[in-house]
């Protein structure tokens, strides 16, 4: 178990050095356009753009430039020059308390309610609980999260004054974090859970014609039993995959529209000011915070499919 | 679990019936081209100690007669007459949870694929933890362990107080099959059901595992049903045979009935494409030409009809289940030919089988 937790770090850490060239390449290498000019701003000076191409290495050669610059955001030292020179990683280091709340709490929410629908749905599968939590599942994944979002903000902070209107409250005061999270909690979440409750009503179906659970069922259990330690155990796995990957985007930045809609100034937050300033060291940044993230909780992922399927453990030493 | 609340479960074989009956059973699932009738009027008792054969080809209603035994055909979709009853009591009436107590503890069931009836998420032992302590929760987590790994000793696993701690994809089939075996006697019911237990095994396993059952079956007065569709099997462990097609049974009568004075003109067709090694061997193995009609859509009269190189007017009229033989009143069969004509035509190249349809 621990050899197949390091092999798959390792392996982590393979993936992510692809990343990082990957994005080096396209962000220097693949535009026509001057990168020390981007960099600089829009009404740099000469000396300005001349200093960038100094300190990110554009006047050396390419392994040298990627080298550089990934030592410029890994120590900390990449300063953005678009938006107010702030200090690129210091303001992503500050955005992951806020983007944790988010995507923590909204994945405990979708995460109850898709299994929780799901499950009442592949028990009456064809039966009118079935269409009816369907019905509700389309809607969920239907709904944008920014019409959501929107209709949220609109209906119960101004309207009706029932939750703080925006921004981020620490965790310190854990009623005032909570209140100020709990609409775009939900907006995050609906989409997920519809999406999520899908996936295990047709996996539990897959599984409840497995043939160890008509085994379970010839030895006695209940039938409670049957679908909890055998059907749902079993059906958990795509959930696992899904999982992995939704929360390692949203955690990695990717919860844009809900961090700008709800004003929390998280890593998605960020993403977006840097967008919208074509701030390309930022983005650079982000995205390979994003592809940490991703790749860390895919390796959680395998890690945790070791854990549910005692098959996988074996690996490629069972061959 | 209320299972200590509950009364205690009749005593097999009490009140001097059979152990198990099954009368007139039928089985109908709901399809969407029509109502599929699986099982069509099937009865049979079973002794203590006896085994019993049920054999016949793929769909002919084989499995679904020993899965509604226990309850496990029961769904929206499926129509479930007749009566089964366990030392008297019937089961078909009873509720879910009154049969998950029969299930595992009075009739047990091992399948056909050892390969995909274990969960591959448990340990082998712990599965068969679970089939204990679902019908006895007052023995504890140890307690029951231990018996696992006791009872994987008996069906002949080695070094088995570890092999217990292992998951199923760590079993080669055979031991598979074994600890599907050992998680049926876990209980010690007086009822095992084993569903093609050989089918996906290879030859030499098969054989250790039918001699497993065969020595459970003497040892410990185990009643045993076998469904199979290999006639190899049935030689070598049954006492008494079902020939099933179509979802009826078409002939039944003890192991030397059926191989030596078939009735029926399937059971001929069945005996005739065994490979016989004390005989020279055909160029091609004799088959029984045509395939099982389809459930939805059976032929008027005799189900064999189509297929039947011997058929002639009366066929168009369904034969009953009867004895045709004066001398052996046990001996039933569903054929209208004379018992001297039958006598006369399973009579090919010297031994039993099935003329080829001109």
């Amino acid at each position: 178990m621990l050899r197949f937790a390091v092999r798959r770090l390792l392996g982590a850490i393979a993936v992510l050095f692809a990343i990082s060239v990957l994005v080096f390449l396209i962000f220097n290498v693949v535009p026509a356009t001057n990168p020390a000019q981007r960099i600089a701003g829009k009404n740099a000076t000469p000396q300005l753009i001349k200093n960038v191409e100094k300190e990110w290495g554009f006047d050396k050669s390419l392994p040298e430039q990627y080298w550089t610059q990934m030592k410029l955001i890994f120590t900390g030292e990449a300063t953005s020059y678009s938006l107010a020179h702030i200090n690129i990683d210091e303001r992503i280091l500050e955005g992951i308390p806020v983007t944790a709340s988010l995507c923590i709490g909204a994945a405990i929410i979708w995460l109850a309610f898709g299994i929780l629908l799901g499950y009442i749905s592949a028990m009456n599968a064809g039966g009118l609980v079935d269409r009816f939590v369907t019905v509700i599942a389309l809607i969920g994944i239907s709904m944008p999260v920014f019409w959501l979002a929107s209709i949220f903000l609109y209906y119960l902070t101004y309207k009706v004054e029932l939750f703080p209107a925006s921004g981020y409250e620490p965790l310190s005061n854990p009623g005032k974090w909570a209140s100020h999270l709990i609409l775009p909690w939900i907006s995050l979440a609906v989409l997920f859970a519809g999406f999520y409750s899908r996936v295990l009503r047709s996996s539990m179906l897959d599984v409840m014609n497995e043939d160890y659970v008509r085994t379970a069922r010839a030895k006695g259990l209940s039938q409670r039993r049957v679908t909890v330690r055998h059907v749902l155990r079993n059906s958990l796995i795509p959930i696992v995959t899904l999982f992995g990957l939704d929360f390692g985007v949203l955690i990695g930045g990717g919860a844009i529209i809900t961090e700008s809609l709800f004003n929390l100034e998280g890593v998605g937050y960020f993403t977006a000011e840097a967008l919208g300033q074509q701030d390309f060291p930022s983005i650079m940044a982000v995205t390979i915070f994003g592809a940490f993230f991703i790749v860390l909780f895919n390796t959680f992922v395998d890690i945790a499919y070791a854990y549910l399927d005692p098959r996988i453990r074996l690996g490629t030493s069972a061959v | 679990m209320s299972a200590a609340t509950e009364a205690a479960p009749a005593q097999p074989g009490a009140g001097g019936g059979p152990l198990l009956a099954v009368e007139n059973l039928r089985v109908g699932f709901a399809t969407e081209d029509g109502r599929v009738q699986a099982v069509d009027g099937v009865s049979f008792e079973l002794e203590p100690g006896e085994v019993l054969a049920i054999v016949g080809e793929s769909g002919s209603g084989k499995s679904v007669t020993a899965q509604t035994v226990i309850g496990l055909t029961r769904s929206p979709n499926s129509h479930i007459e007749g009566s089964v009853r366990l030392s008297g009591e019937e089961l078909t009436t009873q509720s879910e949870s009154q049969l998950q107590k029969v299930r595992g503890s009075q009739i047990a069931m091992i399948f056909q694929d050892p390969m995909t009836s274990l969960n591959p998420v448990y340990t082998v032992g712990k599965q068969i933890v679970e089939a204990i302590r679902a019908h006895d929760s007052s023995i504890g987590k140890k307690a029951a362990h231990a018996r696992a790994a006791e009872l994987l000793g008996a069906v002949g696993i080695a070094d088995s107080e570890r092999r217990v701690d292992d998951y199923p994809h760590e079993f080669s089939g055979g031991m598979r099959q074994r600890a599907m075996i050992a998680m049926g006697l876990a209980l010690e019911p007086s009822v095992l059901i084993a569903d093609e237990p050989t089918t996906a095994l290879d030859v030499t396993i098969q054989a250790q595992i039918l001699h497993l059952i065969q020595d459970l079956n003497r040892s410990r007065g185990l009643a045993t049903i076998l469904i199979t569709h290999d006639l190899g099997v049935v030689a070598e462990v049954a006492d008494r045979v079902l020939v099933m097609y179509a979802g009826k049974v078409v002939e039944q009568g003890t192991l030397d009935d059926i191989f030596y004075d078939p009735q029926h003109p399937y059971t001929w067709g069945l005996l005739g494409s065994l490979t016989r090694l004390d005989q020279p061997r055909p160029h091609r193995l004799p088959q029984i030409s045509g395939s099982p009609p389809s459930l939805l859509r059976l032929p008027k009269g005799c189900a064999f009809r189509p297929r039947c190189p011997h058929e002639f007017a009366k066929c168009k009229e369904v034969p009953g289940l009867e004895a045709r033989l004066p001398a052996d009143p046990n001996h039933c069969d569903r054929c209208w030919l004379e018992p001297e004509q039958k006598a006369r035509l399973r009579e090919i190249e010297g031994r039993i089988g099935l003329e080829e349809p001109a």
